[in-house]
């Protein structure tokens, strides 16, 4: 740990003694990790052990009571939650949350990352540049063909997808995603685990997840939280063996 | 430079609708009604400024301002306080103990101009006044609440017991504000008698001016992908902040700019009344203002229009004939706007008229196929990529909210 | 501003002007215990709740009239009678306009206000029709007219000591009933989570209607108490209703002690300032000071922390 601390500098993200509590509940409590550029990584962890609100912290919903979290080496724990995202920083919901009164168009496209203060919002003209981008996103999520729904009408899986694409359209260097496959399909999870390989090719990925193979599938490191706390850290394999794990999480 | 857009608008459906707005206002009425009666219209106008307002902040954005009769009373006591100084020449008051001053001040024994008179000398200064001072008073509670994360029914109280406070320092203070009497017997706009019936058809036409320079500029803001946030805003708060956007800034922008919209017609109003007084900006008169643009449609700035226009002639023709029955009237109106038809007038027209429109469009032999693809969908508006947002196709769902 | 006066003349004022806040402090209690109760059940603020006070006012008003016809043997006691009725009549309101109006506006709390505002202006009117425009005040019983003497320049009225009585009384009952009984845990379920208390077999419009009817009726006994220090027009309710949404905001939504608190705060400056300043200035500046504590602290005195 110590000489992980010492060369934070070459790490995208480090998290480091991050304590939050709620009327003294430490929902997350002196928790470290750190994580690579272009690494994905998957959190996993019994029910109410924190993850999401480690995803809070990070992107600022949630403020820390203590510790660090450094991101290409800035202080995030004092950014507004604005300026998290400018820095670089993407955050999908666990339930989707997508403008559905909007088309699927209008979604990437507010938000595409210009005309972000209000002058700049009234200014904003809708290019070919802006046209393309929302394309070429659109066909990574496999969207393409919905361009002109509203959001309203798409699938629960397809929500989970527009939202992804929605963070993509920002190109974040960080990209966070609470339980992506929850209520997916067999077929959506798959495509939904292409979907990653891709994105990671030019992102890092932060993933929660439960589903376990899905995990085995896309992760290059797994983080298992419980009670605040990492219990364990490493490749699935080595998290699936472990004693401690398997006690709090997996069952025998 | 672009004339052909601009034409293409006027015909479209949308530049239909503000065509006949237009027609309604500088030619129906004025030829309609008696130079009385239009100023009365010209009155009520005033209000649809504060409508217009209220569409973009509450039913857009969804922040409820029950105050919005602050920002039209201060419009409306700054165009006052430079009418009473230009009445209040030394000769015009030469008989009281301190000539040169406004009336009720000398009554309550006040000798000299108070320091914040002094720059309503200047016509120049008032006319930033009517926009600036409910600009600042609305940033200052915007910036107070929003960045606090302050909304809903708490900024619904707040901005309501700021109404009450305002109200009651006025009254309060006759000597600097005239109590409760309010600012009283103004006669000239720089020596231009504001009384006579020409001017007051003149200035029925500088409102409908200024109304339709209102209508532009929040028209635009909804075509804009600012409008889009805001109403992105209203109901997914979070993803639009963490898609980058300070939503505190926005919330700022749209009630500082509701504000705006009420100062200017507070001073249309005290022109085309005469006077200013506490009765128009309390907590009453600013709730009062909330049902215009309920009526009209929360989210239709021209229905917004109409419910003003509406709601104030219905009101001068109940307290002419049953005066009595006028707040069962107005309670009805609240209770069932609410309950039965959320989006007003707008969403009536939508529902019942519009069919009848796209009918009658269709009929038109002229018509290609792409148009009839879009006539059958009718909830998609013409033009690219939805990039339209037909001001009375916009709809609150009230599940969603 | 307190220049002039010896250390004991501001002791007396202060008394004297904290008695006089004490009345007010009831009535602040009152009303804005119904208002709190609706408001941390529904989230929604009855713009109604002045006119149910005032229903409650009449109702009284009735009540007296009838006494001092029919039973005036019995007409010291025509209060607790009174009171009683005020709180049916105004409860049975409350479950009507609940079932008629407020259950449909239940995710849209914006527009509970507009429409209760609505209902506002309609009972106001209809008060006017019925009882004129003119206010009536009622006859106190005996027992209730004079004061205790305290020092010899501090006396305090019986009926305000009474009205102050009531209001404690009721406080503490709402206490019970939310906090220590089996129907106030299902209303808090239901505050807290209303899938999972309907899941566990909760009936939520019950339990709403209920509460909205019971915040009413409460308004009801606070215009049984307001006939006791003041007379009652149709639109006295209105006077009070900003006044009180400050305090139930103020106090911290959901907070029954907040509530109490900031009834007692707001009360005690308003009346100690309207001895040194204008009765408007007093007001002015106390509505000032809790708006500007508002903006600093919205969450109000004493608020719950919840995951938002
Ligand atoms: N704002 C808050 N106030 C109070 N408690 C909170 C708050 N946020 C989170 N908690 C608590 O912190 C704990 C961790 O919650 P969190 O949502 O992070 O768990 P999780 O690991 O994401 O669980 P799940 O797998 O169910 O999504 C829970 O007990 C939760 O109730
Ligand atoms: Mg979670």
């Amino acid at each position: 740990m110590k000489a992980a601390k010492s060369k934070s500098k070459d790490f995208l993200l480090a998290v480091e003694g991050l304590t939050v509590s709620f009327d003294g509940f430490k929902a997350v409590d002196d928790l470290s990790f750190y994580l690579d550029p272009n690494e994905i990584r998957v959190i996993i962890g019994p029910n109410g052990a924190g993850k999401t609100t480690v995803l809070d912290l990070i992107c600022g919903k949630t403020r820390a009571t203590s510790g660090s979290i450094r991101f290409q080496g800035r202080e995030l724990t004092k950014m507004k939650e604005h300026q998290i995202v400018h820095s670089g920083v993407g955050r999908k919901f666990q339930t989707p949350s997508v403008f559905e009164d909007l088309t699927v168009f209008e979604n990437l496209e507010v938000s595409y990352p210009q005309g972000h203060s209000v002058m700049g919002a009234l200014a904003f003209k809708r290019d070919l540049a802006v046209v393309e981008e929302i394309e070429s996103v659109a066909r990574t999520i496999f969207l393409e063909d919905m361009l002109e729904q509203p959001a309203s009408l798409l699938s629960h899986g397809q929500k989970q997808w527009l939202e992804i694409g929605m963070l993509l359209i920002q190109k974040p260097k960080l990209i966070m995603l609470d339980e992506p496959v929850a209520g997916m399909s067999v077929v959506e999870r798959k495509k939904t685990a292409e979907l990653l390989k891709v994105i990671t090719r030019e992102h890092t990925v932060l993933v929660i997840e439960h589903d376990m193979q899905f995990v085995g599938d896309i992760a290059d490191r797994v983080t298992v939280m419980h009670q605040g706390k990492v219990l364990s850290e490493g490749s699935i394999e080595h998290v699936k063996s472990d004693p401690k794990v398997i006690e709090v999480y997996l069952g025998h | 430079m672009k004339d052909s857009p601009v034409v293409k608008w006027f015909a479209s459906r949308e530049g239909l609708y503000y065509l006949a707005l237009a027609l309604l206002l500088v030619v129906v009425l004025p030829v309609m009604l008696d130079a009385f009666r239009l100023n009365m219209v010209g009155k009520y106008l005033t209000y649809a400024f504060v409508a217009i307002g209220l569409v973009m902040c509450w039913g857009k954005a969804g922040i409820l301002s029950l105050g919005q009769g602050v920002f039209f009373g201060l419009g409306g006591y700054c165009m006052a306080m430079y009418l009473k100084l230009e009445a209040s020449t030394p000769e015009a008051t030469a008989i009281q103990s301190t000539p040169g001053i406004p009336d009720f001040m000398d009554w309550n024994q006040i000798t000299a101009l108070p320091w914040f008179w002094e720059p309503f000398n200047s016509f120049a200064f008032t006319l930033i006044a009517v926009i600036g001072v409910p600009v600042l008073l609305a940033l200052i509670i915007g910036v107070a609440m929003f960045t606090r994360r302050v909304g809903g029914v708490y900024f619904a109280i707040i901005t309501q017991a700021i109404a009450a406070i305002l109200t009651i320092l006025i009254i309060g203070q006759q000597g600097y504000t005239g109590g409760i009497n309010g600012i009283t017997d103004l006669r000239t706009l720089m020596g231009w008698d504001i009384r006579t019936d020409e001017a007051k058809t003149a200035l029925y036409f500088v409102t409908v001016a200024l109304l339709f320079v209102c209508l532009f500029a929040a028209r635009l803001i909804q075509k804009r992908k600012l409008g889009r946030i805001l109403v992105a805003m209203n109901t997914q708060e979070n993803r639009v902040r963490f898609s980058g956007y300070d939503v505190a800034a926005f919330k700022i922008f749209v009630f500082c700019l509701a504000a705006a919209f009420a100062g200017i017609g507070g001073a249309l109003f005290t022109l085309s009344v005469g006077f200013m007084s506490p009765s128009f900006i309390g907590i009453v008169a600013s709730i009062e203002m909330v049902i215009f643009c309920a009526l009209g449609g929360r989210l239709s700035i021209l229905g917004a229009v109409y419910g003003a226009l509406l709601v104030n002639a219905a009101k001068s023709g109940f307290s002419e004939s049953f005066p009595e029955l006028w707040p069962f009237a107005m309670g009805a109106l609240f209770i069932g706007v609410v309950l039965a038809f959320p989006n007003g007038l707008a969403g009536l027209y939508q529902t019942y008229v519009m069919p009848l429109e796209e009918r009658l469009f269709r009929r038109k032999p002229k018509t290609d196929g792409s148009q009839k693809a879009k006539a059958t969908a009718p909830a998609q508006t013409p033009g690219e990529r939805g990039k339209e947002y037909d001001p009375l196709i916009d709809q609150y769902s009230p599940e969603k909210s | 501003m307190f220049d002039g006066y010896t250390t004991s003349e501001l002791m007396s004022i202060f008394a004297m002007q904290g008695f006089a806040g004490l009345s007010l402090f009831s009535v602040f209690v009152l009303m804005a215990l119904g208002l709190a109760i609706i408001f941390g059940q529904m989230g929604v603020i009855n713009m109604a709740h002045g006119e149910f006070m005032i229903l409650g006012a009449y109702t009284t008003y009735l009540t007296s009239s009838a006494f001092q016809s029919y039973l005036p043997g019995l007409f010291g006691g025509y209060f607790f009678v009174a009171m009683l009725f005020a709180f049916l009549v105004c409860a049975a309101l409350g479950a009507f306009v609940e079932w008629a109006m407020v259950r449909h506006l239940y995710r849209r709390p914006l527009d509970t206000l507009l429409a209760t505002w609505g209902l506002s202006l309609i009972l106001q009117q209809a008060y006017r029709t019925i009882f004129g425009a003119r206010e009536v005040g009622v006859t106190l019983p005996d027992w209730m007219m004079g004061s205790i003497q305290v020092t010899d320049m501090v006396d305090l009225p019986i009926n305000g000591l009474f009205v102050m009585i009531i209001a404690l009384s009721i406080a503490i009952a709402v206490y019970f009933l939310m906090y220590r009984s089996g129907w106030g845990k299902k209303v808090r379920a239901v505050v807290q989570n209303r899938p999972m208390a309907e899941a566990v077999g909760i009936n939520s419009a019950g339990v709403d209607r209920a509460t909205f009817a019971l915040g009413c009726g409460i308004a009801g006994i606070a215009g049984a108490a307001f006939t006791m220090i003041g007379s009652t027009g149709p639109s006295s309710g209105q006077a009070y209703i900003v006044d009180t949404f400050l305090v139930v905001v103020f106090g911290g939504a959901q907070s029954l002690i907040g509530t109490i608190v900031s009834a007692f705060g707001i009360s005690q400056a308003q009346s100690t300032l309207e001895f040194f300043l204008s009765g408007s200035m007093a007001k002015v500046l106390t509505l000032l000071v809790v708006v500007g504590i508002l903006m600093l602290r919205p969450e109000g005195l004493m608020a719950l922390k919840i995951r938002r």
